[in-house]
């Protein structure tokens, strides 16, 4: 499930980087607005319990396999979205570090996948949904595990889409998709049927402590999420067309082949020449490749090498260091604001 | 059972590979964090088919594990164990992409295995930058680094928790599973319905651990911030090691040195 920094592009990989730091910078407002320090402990402490349930295995009858608990969900059920986001991104923080799950670029879409939509489109949406007011072990058990399947599903197909818009796997988009989702919804139902076993045993024996976990109506209004939704959108599918329309991947590079062209060193020099003219007028960085006028000027000696091309790996350069500025800046503009209301 | 206490003892591990005294490790953290992130960036944004561009990156990581003294052959065998996912995914590409691209005396390559090659040593690549960038500077420095990078507090003081109770947790649970071993016949296998309560019991402990947690810190006069001793200087070492880096980097993603360096030696003959 962890995507690997092998398999992202930057333009992704910075994109969603974005998209999970602005949800930090989100939840942590979020969270100090709350005024309730006492939940700056726990979130901690049971970020360290998923670490340590993780680690407990049950066998599966009939299969010999083991599963055990995901995450995601529990947090949601038990601090809240918000904490729970803030104690799942540490989670996958320090699995990158240690563990080396996934990788440090691809960190934020770590974040995204296994954090998101769990805290922010499963738990509203559908846990609620099944859990409203009315606190039965039935409720509970269709809520969480309803909202645990779905919650890995739309992870997984997001893997697939950041994989695909990526470029560097060839797995074609439908094989891809029926590999992921299936073997997703086995692991999803393992996690729901934990997940939903074990809230049903909190339930049972401290109900308290359900009733003491924060109502997501306080405070929270799904139009600030989907408008959340919408602005990480816009940036993601904003650095995947201007990286799409300058870099073969997929579709473009399947063009490239069948038109027999056999020159390996400058793919990026593309086959687009109708859409190049809207391309240049938009795009930043116009099929990765600088105006040579453009260009660094104390390093202008590569003409000797014919099959580097300057411009495309300063574009390159930029692109990647760019979506870093932009992660960084998103980061730094919440921060601002955030100090500005206090 | 075996898991629990090699993963444990695998943090501890790095821990203490991060309590050494090199210059490496003297370095300001964010120094570290930042040159890492370029490192990635620049790894990643090459082009699948670019494997000889890649090479010359492996001299950070290599300058990094001579110059702190880290093992090589412990890094190695980490990397190796977290690869099935990449190899997975990569393994389709020779199967996809059949078209020759490199030929090699009688050989040819095709497109799918080159790039197969690529994401092995772009996996390994950025991996093994994440592992010695926790080796280098251990997880509290990186947290240090993240607050002073202005990354919003309550999720540094979350990593830091995180981090501080892993071990007592880790070490709470593997307790609970050899209880458990110890008392039934059949210790390999965990049912679920002895499952679903251990684990449940360790929640309610965690959560009644958050509480004492608490208001020890009350007593002590938390405030919301977490306060270090440590003081860190971003001088001129940190702004040279950065700069140094990031040109040798920019370098590498420019030009194709072992193509350059491959010509300069066939000019001489």
């Amino acid at each position: 499930m962890h995507m690997a920094d092998a398999l992202i592009s930057p333009a992704v990989g910075g994109a969603l980087w974005a998209a999970s730091a602005g949800l930090i910078g989100y939840c942590s407002k979020k969270l100090r607005q709350d005024q309730d320090d006492r939940k700056i402990p726990l979130m901690g402490v049971i970020g360290a319990f998923i670490f340590a349930a993780q680690m407990i295995n049950f066998t599966i009858p009939a299969t010999g396999s083991s599963g055990h608990l995901g995450g995601g969900m529990i947090l949601a059920i038990l601090l809240g979205p918000h904490a729970a986001f803030l104690a799942m991104a540490s989670v996958l923080t320090v699995q990158a570090l240690f563990f080396a799950d996934g990788g440090l670029l691809a960190l934020g879409c770590n974040i995204f996948n296994l954090g998101f939509f769990p805290c922010f489109i499963c738990y509203p949406l559908i846990y609620k949904l099944f859990v409203r007011g009315k606190a039965s072990s039935g409720a509970i058990i269709t809520g969480a595990l309803v909202s645990a399947i779905l919650g890995l599903q739309m992870g997984a197909f997001s893997v697939v889409l950041e994989t695909f818009f990526s470029g560097i796997s060839e797995l074609p988009f439908a094989v891809f998709v029926a590999l992921m989702l299936p073997i997703h919804l086995a692991i999803g139902l393992v996690e729901g049927i934990t997940t939903a076993a074990v809230i049903l045993f909190v339930w049972k024996s401290r109900p308290e402590i359900m009733m003491a976990s924060p109502e997501p109506g306080r405070g929270y209004s799904i139009g600030k999420v989907l408008a959340g939704f919408a602005a990480a959108a816009v940036i993601v599918g904003g650095a995947l067309s201007w990286f799409a329309s300058s870099h073969p991947d997929g579709l473009e590079w399947a063009m490239f082949r069948t038109a027999g062209v056999e020159k390996f060193a400058a793919p990026e020099k593309g086959i687009h020449s109708s859409l190049s003219a809207i391309q240049e007028k938009t795009a930043f960085l116009p099929d990765y490749g600088f105006k040579t006028t453009e260009s660094h000027p104390g390093e202008e000696t590569a003409g000797a090498w014919p099959a580097v091309n300057p411009g495309t790996s300063v574009s390159g350069l930029v692109g990647g260091l760019l979506t870093l500025c932009l992660a960084v800046f998103i980061g730094f503009v919440i921060k601002r604001r955030k100090a500005a209301r206090t | 059972m075996a898991t629990i206490e090699n993963n444990l003892f695998d943090i501890r591990t790095m821990d203490t590979l991060a309590s050494g005294n090199t210059g490496l490790h003297r370095l300001d953290p964010r120094a570290k964090l930042i040159t890492t992130l370029i490192f990635i960036v620049m790894v990643v944004s090459l082009g699948k088919y670019e494997i000889s561009m890649m090479i010359p990156f492996v001299i950070y990581p290599v300058a990094m594990v001579v110059g702190a003294d880290l093992p090589v052959f412990y890094l190695l065998k980490k990397i190796l164990i977290v690869s099935p996912f990449a190899v997975l995914i990569g393994i389709f590409n020779p199967l996809l992409d059949t078209q020759p691209l490199l030929e090699i005396g009688r050989v040819s390559l095709s497109g799918g295995w080159v790039s197969f090659f690529s994401i092995l040593i772009r996996f390994a690549l950025t991996v093994g930058a994440a592992l010695v960038l926790i080796c280098l500077t251990g997880f509290n420095g990186v947290c240090m680094a993240l607050e002073k990078l202005k990354v919003p507090l309550p999720f540094v003081i979350q990593l830091l928790f995180l981090y501080r109770y892993l071990f007592v947790l880790i070490e709470e649970a593997s307790r609970m599973i050899r209880a458990r071993s110890l008392r039934s016949f059949d210790s390999g296998r965990m049912r679920f319905k002895v499952f679903v309560p251990l684990l449940g019991q360790l929640l309610l402990r965690t959560l009644d651990r958050a509480q004492r947690i608490h208001l020890a810190m009350l007593c002590r006069g938390f405030d919301g911030h977490i306060r270090v001793a440590k003081p860190m200087t971003f001088g001129q070492k940190e702004v040279i090691f950065i700069l140094s880096w990031s040109c040798f980097f920019i370098l590498a993603r420019r030009y194709n040195l072992p193509v350059i360096f491959g010509s300069i030696i066939e000019g001489f003959f």
